[in-house]
């Protein structure tokens, strides 16, 4: 009877293992960008003077700024940056395909994915914003607790070999991470997008690729199966499938380019073997560039 | 068995298998390579493509040649094949044997194979039931005809002689060889020599003779000679030809008395020349210790030679009673010996003491009339042993009391008080000359120049033995030149000085011909055998067949007319002899012997050595298919692609099967023997310098040893998410085994149960404190001893640090640049928060600058920091970054934690940018934090 119980436990300390060092591993990354591209808005950001504006209807008595409203007849309001915060909502694949890496020195799609999505998502809680996930398991939130829940929601593996997106319970108008490598069905992955330009939403759309998924460099007689196998493919000579496959997948990505330009979104297509700073830091910039 | 040219088969029928090879090679050509199956997310992109063209199914051309070429050295293998197969019928006679061997030097090279040769002859005449005797020319015994068995059984027991067989050794054997026809079988050993003539004429009467002679080479080596300061080898070999290489060596005591090989050198034949020289230039101390030359792996006694007295130079040792450097060069009583000495012998320069124990042949006190008790008492005992202490008098020796009521053990003669004087402006008379030297005197017959004049001397007093001892005087018949025989050295003085003050001796001829007689510089290189009628030469060691030096235990003495011009033979074996003050060697082989070919009549049939011997080959060609067989494995997986990559487990697989095929090629053990230390400490460098990393000393306490550890992880941490210095996981740093110049700073916790490292590790730590580096020696006794002596582990580090490289040191001051590198500190605080750090002084002329909070020091990092705050404690964090150690008690604590972190932070930034922060372009800013 003890078996579940200790089953249980060993697995919860091998996920609080994995757990401490992504965070650590996004905070360092995290660190590298917020030096690099905003070294004094750190401190501050939401405390920042934006504007006066004249008084409206609807705002409040306690927002009138006395000591501007006191040098003239009108009423202002001291508008600060910032000052209402963004909600972005992550999807991170966590299906079976994202747990792939061609050579014992890459880092799986997977743990890429993951540790973009939450230094992204510890800059942004950093700079004001509420991160939180698409659907309704972690909704947006702000503050460094929320670090942590996204942190261990990260870690865990979905089951089926190419997942879908989650596109319900997007929040209007907020901003969204899509990081997957996209080469499940790419229907859901449209209406999904459909739905959320629908609603106003705009983000990014990072693809996180293998090497070797980008430049096929397998010969001779070989079974070809999917992580979770559920999918195989046989041929006699791979070495002659490649000018194909390579096609494919530029078609793949044309689709995905075109989908989000026509949603507003925008594309990166990252390879693992690159720097998880360079793509960090266009995922901020398209971001931020949105404000 | 059917032979084909130089191969035989024992089962030629198998041969056939040959013929279904055509079959296997079509039914083996049609095996398709085995699917890899390889894991590929991007799989949804493949589905529903298909292959253009069909891979084909056929296995390579290549691997069907290896694989028949398997099968076909299995088949061959199987018929056994035999190479040179032994071909019966030769050489078959009848009638008894006579087994003729010259058994010299020269032939002891190849003993074995000649052994080997004999054994197969005397089992082909058991074979043939032919009477065998032996006669053995240098040692010759009346042969007896008798079974071959009997003496197959005593075929070990002959052994070659160290000499060659001459014309006595002949003559008696030409007298012993049996009556009756007899066929004969001559070993030779390939030289030619007259002796051989008589031999062969009397042997072709008695019937057929054969002889069996190698064509190998043969290399011999001349008596080194002694010239113009080198030592001059010469070899010779038999036949002249391409040019060649071989190695001498020279065999001799290493300092510790044990035989060990002093110097090996080439020795080059030139081409066509069949002599080759050359010259070794060798320290002389090394020189006297060398007791024989050889040829390596010659094992002959021709290859061995062995040097005598002609190759020493003696040593001797000079010593003044007052060495005036001030004064004038020809004033120095020791100025005429050195010149008269300095050509033909080694001189020491040193202090009595010093001097002994090196054991010179010759000691030369010139006017010293004291001696140390200790030395006085080595001196005795040295010249008991056979040196020969040479004196002079002079105006010390004249003032002393030495020799004068009794007797010194270490002057020849009893003085008289003052000495004397003539000649002199204040005295009357002449210079007085030297007598004829008297009969008996080692001097004997020295012409006597005109103008070599005594002006003073020390007078001997009278004595029942003055007499004997006198060796030279003067025309008035005082004495000038007395000896003592003590043991077996003597004592000799002259009484007057060696300069030339007190006479004239010194600047003549004759001064140096005196010394030579007294055998204290080098002596004639060979003596005539005239001088040598009458002695009797003692045998030392002496050389065997092989070239082995042995003891010559009980062997009579030698004659010495005979000992340099009678042949070699049992009386007079090769070997080094000792007479009364001199030994002399008698090698194998003189500069006058001549290596020349044997020469055989046309009717004599001459047999080598190098017989084609039958070999099988079955094995290797077995084995040449079990390796095909493995290549073929490691072929097959490499096409089917799982030799690399596909799975994880693969490489593993692949390892083995490459240990299993090249494990029996290579010699199996020694290259990974010779590898592992070596990757070892590549790897080591290699983590050590990947990144910067933090090292501390292995103390061997392991719980220190880990806290040690588990601090240093803490201030690396610490130094990475708060600096830009991103070291690596510290390191334990063995100092005895481990390279230390990759890194920038080491810990070293004191204990006083650590042991001290070897001068070699010493030297690595001088090294690297000189080098830049930077030990942080910690004590850990701040909150019972404070900082000092108090302590065990105080006096440890005291110990330790003895031997260290290390500048004067202080406190750290107030303004030191430790107290700015990264942080503002004050305090260092470790678990213990004392204020004793202490770390190299400033020089004492820094000054303050008017205005500046801290004196102008661009001096080097210091090299040492000490102190006893136990800061591995208080840095130390477990494997989840929790403190390990508690500190203090509350917030204050931690507050000292705190600070020790940011002393280490800033002792690794001091190392790391040296005193950039002592620079004064930071004086604003610093002023500007500081408040000022």
């Amino acid at each position: 009877m003890i078996t579940p119980i200790a089953q249980l436990r060993q697995s919860a300390q091998e996920e609080a293992t994995r757990f401490p060092a992504l965070l650590a591993r996004a905070e360092h990354l995290a660190g590298t960008v917020l030096l690099g591209e905003h070294g004094r808005r750190r401190s501050g950001l939401g405390d920042d003077f934006w504007q006066y504006r004249p008084l409206r209807p609807g705002d409040t008595y306690r927002s009138i700024d006395w000591r501007r409203s006191g040098r003239g007849d009108e009423q202002y309001v001291r508008e600060r940056e910032w000052q209402i915060a963004q909600s972005v909502q992550l999807w991170v694949d966590s299906g079976a395909s994202m747990r792939f890496s061609s050579h014992k020195d890459l880092p799986t799609k997977g743990d890429r994915a993951r540790l973009v999505a939450l230094a992204a998502s510890i800059l942004l809680i950093r700079g004001g914003e509420r991160v939180g996930f698409t659907g309704w398991s972690l909704p947006p939130r702000n503050g460094d607790i929320q670090v942590l829940r996204l942190a261990e929601a990260l870690t865990k593996d979905g089951d089926e070999d190419y997942s879908q997106p989650e596109a319900r319970g997007i929040i209007p108008h907020a901003r969204a991470m899509f990081v997957s490598d996209f080469l499940g069905d790419l229907d859901p992955m449209e209406a999904a997008l459909t739905k959320a330009a629908d609603r106003g939403v705009r983000g990014v759309l990072l693809q996180v690729l293998d090497p070797s998924e980008e430049s096929f460099p397998f010969k001779g007689r070989t079974i070809f199966e999917s992580v979770g196998k559920t999918l195989a493919h046989e041929t006699l000579k791979a070495g002659d499938l490649r000018e194909r496959y390579l096609e494919r997948l530029a078609e793949r990505k044309a689709r995905l380019d075109h989908l989000s330009r026509l949603t507003g979104w925008q594309f990166l297509c990252h390879h693992t073997s690159d720097s998880a700073q360079n793509a960090l830091l266009w995922v901020y910039r398209a971001m931020d560039g949105g404000h | 068995m059917t032979v084909l040219g130089p191969l035989g088969f024992t089962a030629p029928w198998l041969l056939l298998g040959l013929l279904a090879l055509p079959v296997l090679w079509v039914i083996l050509r049609a095996v398709p390579p085995a699917p890899i199956r390889r894991m590929f997310p991007g799989v949804v992109l493949l589905l529903g493509l298909k292959d253009d063209d069909q891979v084909t199914d056929r296995t390579p051309w290549w691997l069907l040649l290896l694989r028949m070429l398997a099968v076909a050295a299995v088949i061959i293998g199987l018929a056994g094949p035999i190479l040179n197969p032994e071909d019966e019928a030769q050489g078959a006679g009848t009638g008894p044997l006579l087994v003729v061997m010259d058994a010299s030097w020269s032939s002891a090279a190849d003993w074995r194979a000649r052994q080997a040769a004999l054994d197969a002859l005397l089992s082909r005449a058991e074979r043939e039931a032919r009477p065998v005797a032996v006669l053995r020319l240098t040692d010759p015994e009346v042969p007896q005809f008798q079974q071959a068995a009997v003496l197959r059984a005593r075929l070990t027991g002959l052994q070659p002689e160290p000499w060659e067989p001459g014309e006595a050794h002949v003559t008696r054997a030409l007298s012993m060889l049996p009556a009756g026809d007899f066929d004969s079988y001559w070993m030779s050993d390939g030289l030619a020599r007259d002796s051989r003539e008589p031999m062969l004429d009397a042997l072709m009467d008695h019937g057929q003779v054969t002889v069996f002679q190698s064509p190998r080479n043969l290399t011999a080596l001349l008596p080194p000679r002694f010239e113009d300061g080198h030592v001059q080898l010469t070899a010779r070999r038999l036949h002249a030809g391409s040019a060649r290489e071989i190695s001498i060596a020279a065999h001799g005591l290493d300092p510790a008395g044990n035989p060990t090989v002093l110097v090996r050198a080439p020795l080059t034949f030139p081409e066509g020349a069949d002599e080759g020289a050359l010259d070794l230039s060798l320290p002389a101390e090394l020189r006297a210790r060398i007791t024989r030359f050889e040829i390596d792996g010659a094992r002959s006694a021709g290859a061995v030679s062995l040097p005598d007295d002609s190759l020493r130079r003696r040593e001797v040792a000079l010593i003044a009673g007052n060495e005036n450097r001030e004064g004038l060069e020809l004033l120095s009583p020791l100025y005429y010996l050195h010149k008269a000495l300095e050509e033909d012998v080694d001189l020491l320069d040193g202090a009595l003491t010093e001097v002994l124990p090196a054991n010179p042949d010759v000691i030369v006190l010139a006017d010293v009339a004291t001696l140390g008790p200790g030395e006085e008492e080595g001196v005795a005992d040295w010249v008991e042993k056979g040196g020969t202490l040479l004196r002079f008098a002079g105006p010390r020796i004249a003032a002393s009391d030495l020799s004068r009521d009794r007797e010194d053990p270490l002057m020849p003669v009893r003085l008289r008080a003052g000495g004397r004087s003539v000649g002199g402006a204040m005295s009357w008379g002449e210079p007085k000359s030297l007598a004829p030297f008297p009969e008996g005197s080692p001097f004997e017959g020295l012409a006597i120049p005109e103008d070599v004049t005594v002006t003073s001397q020390v007078m001997a007093q009278p004595d029942p033995t003055l007499a004997e001892r006198v060796i030279a005087q003067l025309s008035d018949g005082t004495p000038l030149v007395t000896r003592k025989r003590v043991g077996a050295g003597q004592v000799v003085l002259f009484h007057v000085t060696a300069n030339a003050e007190w006479s004239t001796l010194p600047l003549s001829g004759l001064f140096v011909q005196m010394l030579e007689r007294l055998a204290i510089s080098a002596m004639p290189a060979t003596p005539e055998p005239g001088e040598l009628v009458g002695t009797i030469w003692q045998p030392i060691r002496v050389l065997d067949g092989f070239g082995a030096v042995v003891d010559a235990g009980t062997l009579p003495g030698v004659p010495g007319e005979s000992l340099l011009t009678a042949d070699l033979g049992p009386e007079l074996r090769p070997g080094l002899y000792q007479g009364e003050e001199r030994s002399l060697a008698r090698n194998v082989v003189t500069p006058d012997s001549v290596l020349q070919p044997a020469i055989w009549p046309d009717t004599v049939p001459v047999e080598g050595l190098s017989r084609p011997q039958e070999t099988p080959l079955a094995g290797w060609l077995l084995a040449l298919a079990i390796a095909l067989l493995l290549a073929d494995v490691i072929a097959s997986l490499a096409l089917s692609g799982r030799l690399r990559g596909a799975r994880p487990s693969a490489p593993g697989t692949t390892a083995v099967l490459l240990a299993l095929v090249l494990g029996p090629l290579a010699a199996p053990g020694t290259a990974q023997a010779q590898g592992a230390p070596s990757a070892q400490a590549d790897a080591f460098a290699e983590a050590a310098t990947a990144e910067v990393t933090l090292a501390h000393v292995i103390t061997g306490d392991a719980q220190l040893d880990e806290l040690a550890q588990n601090g240093l992880r803490g201030l690396s941490e610490t130094l990475y998410y708060r600096t830009s210095v991103e070291p690596a996981e510290p390191m334990a740093v063995n100092l005895e085994s481990d390279e230390l110049a990759f890194f920038p700073l080491l810990y070293w916790p004191i204990t006083p149960s650590q042991p001290t490292p070897s001068p070699a590790a010493y030297a690595k730590l001088n090294e690297y404190l000189r080098s830049g580096g930077m030990i942080l020696f910690d004590t850990r006794d701040a909150d019972v001893a404070g900082f000092g002596a108090a302590s065990p582990e105080g006096r440890k580090l005291r110990e330790l640090a003895a031997p260290l490289d290390i500048p004067p040191l202080e406190p750290v001051p107030q303004d030191h640049v430790l107290t700015r590198t990264f942080y503002l500190l004050q305090d260092f605080p470790g678990r213990y928060a004392s204020r004793d750090v202490w770390v190299e002084a400033a020089p004492p002329d820094a000054e303050m600058v008017e205005g500046m909070p801290f004196r102008n020091l661009n001096d080097n990092v210091t090299p040492v920091v000490i102190g006893g705050n136990d800061w591995g404690a208080a840095w130390a964090v477990d494997n989840r970054g929790n403190p390990q150690v508690r500190i203090g008690s509350g917030f204050a604590g931690e507050r000292q934690r705190e600070i020790a972190y940011r002393f280490g932070v800033n002792l690794v930034m001091h190392v790391l940018t040296g005193n950039y922060k002592s620079d004064q372009v930071h004086v604003p800013a610093l002023l500007d934090r500081l408040g000022q």
